[in-house]
């Protein structure tokens, strides 16, 4: 069988796009260090696994399973938030960009502070590592706030509207321990544009 | 047990406004100075992790244990049984930290300076030398997905040492023994490494404490 290989996706904007909410040191960090070891680190995990399937051997699939599923949710969870933020100052990042989004999100959460501040609190109280996602369910088309730990992508009946990533990486040589700024200036750069396509289902299935 | 005043450095009654007696937890002061750990972890990194981050999980410890002994007098298993992930979250992050600044010292101070005695001996039984365990015990940090911590550990059952990794701030319970722990949590080491992790794995070794290691070892006999 072909053996996909992943590459690092080139970020939408320049690094030092996003200040000041999020300092281009990071970003450059960010991009080109962590998501580039999850790449290679999901294309080594991926080349074992297609050898193991050709050697009919089910326990090495087995046990590569966590390295995929780590790896590969890194890929994915960093590939949907580059695209899910941008600079403060394009048309993108106005919650005006998301007209059927943010239509949503004021009938289930009364209004887009009192939304801001459910997201908060469930980001928040996170215990480690991982990511808060605003999330469409696709059978009950209903909104949701979720945290995945870790790596973890978000799966099955939920698709990821938006994310913002809280491992310490993410913020902590602009924040230091104050992950509730980062989280307050978050709201400057999300872009509302990828946002609403995600959440009308205009953007299909994520490519890799 | 002596983890339990290890991790409860000053115990004081509270008022008695409820029949459970409860506890006030306070951050233990450092045995060096925030910069004594130079060059292998800078000083602006245990200044934040010890006044910042450990505080934290102190000062939510004590109000997890608050509401925890408000549910008991309630009657509220429910409310208790909900109160576990925080307990259990910021009682470990509690644990963890005041563990991990006794397994530390400076260069001069004992920090680096390999382990003897009993503990020494089983380390070379189990691992052939300290060299092999740092390189175990450094690939089991570098696995680590995610927060979290590698522990060298004995096991009460068997006498056997053990290397063992624990998600997030869970703390070592159970039939293990915490012998000698390193923090893989991101700001344990991020503002000095970023994500260059290997290179503070390799460099806390010049700081790790046998000293306090043999004592635990000894205490778990």
């Amino acid at each position: 069988m072909a053996q996909a290989k992943f590459t690092l996706p080139a970020l939408p904007y320049a690094y030092d796009a996003l200040e000041p909410y999020i300092s281009g040191q990071i970003m450059q960090i960010h991009h080109s260090k962590h998501h580039q070891t999850y790449v290679n680190n999901l294309n080594a995990a991926t080349a074992n696994h297609v050898k193991a399937l050709q050697e009919n051997d089910v326990r090495a699939q087995i046990n590569l399973q966590q390295a995929i599923k780590f790896n590969g949710g890194g890929h994915i969870n960093h590939s949907l938030f580059w695209a899910n933020l941008a600079p403060a100052n394009t048309s993108q990042a106005k919650p005006e960009s998301a007209p059927k989004l943010m239509e949503a999100i004021t009938a289930k959460y009364g209004s887009y502070g009192g939304f801001k501040n459910e997201f908060k609190g469930v980001l928040l109280g996170l215990q480690g590592s991982g990511w808060g996602w605003l999330v469409k369910n696709k059978k009950t088309e209903q909104l949701d706030i979720v945290i995945t730990k870790d790596q973890d992508p978000v799966v099955g009946d939920l698709a990821p509207i938006f994310g913002v990533d809280m491992w310490e990486h993410a913020y902590y040589l602009q924040y230091f321990n104050d992950k509730a700024s980062y989280v307050n200036g978050i709201w400057n750069i999300i872009n509302w544009d990828t946002a609403e396509g995600r959440f009308l289902g205009r953007s299909g299935a994520l490519k890799l | 047990m002596s983890l339990l005043r290890i991790a409860r450095p000053t115990i004081a009654r509270r008022s008695l406004l409820t029949s459970s007696i409860r506890y006030k937890h306070t951050l233990p002061d450092l045995p060096y100075d925030y910069a004594a750990l130079e060059p292998a972890i800078s000083g602006k990194i245990m200044e934040l992790h010890h006044s910042k981050h450990h505080q934290t999980y102190v000062s939510s410890l004590n109000d997890a244990e608050e509401k925890y002994a408000s549910a008991v007098s309630a009657n509220d298993v429910q409310g208790q049984i909900s109160l576990q992930p925080l307990l259990k979250f910021h009682g470990g992050g509690h644990i963890n930290h005041t563990l991990f600044w006794q397994n530390l010292a400076p260069k001069g101070s004992g920090g680096g300076e390999p382990p003897s005695g009993g503990l020494a001996g089983a380390i070379n039984n189990t691992y052939g030398s300290v060299e092999d365990l740092k390189k175990k015990m450094n690939a089991s940090l570098a696995g680590i997905q995610g927060s979290g911590w590698s522990w060298l550990v004995k096991d009460k059952d068997t006498g056997a040492l053990q290397v063992i990794t624990m998600p997030n701030q869970d703390p070592v319970v159970g039939k293990y023994v915490p012998l000698l722990g390193i923090d893989a949590w991101e700001h344990a080491y991020y503002l000095q490494y970023q994500n260059r992790k290997a290179e503070y794995f390799s460099a806390i070794w010049d700081v790790i404490n046998w000293k306090a290691a043999e004592a635990r070892y000894k205490a778990a006999a």
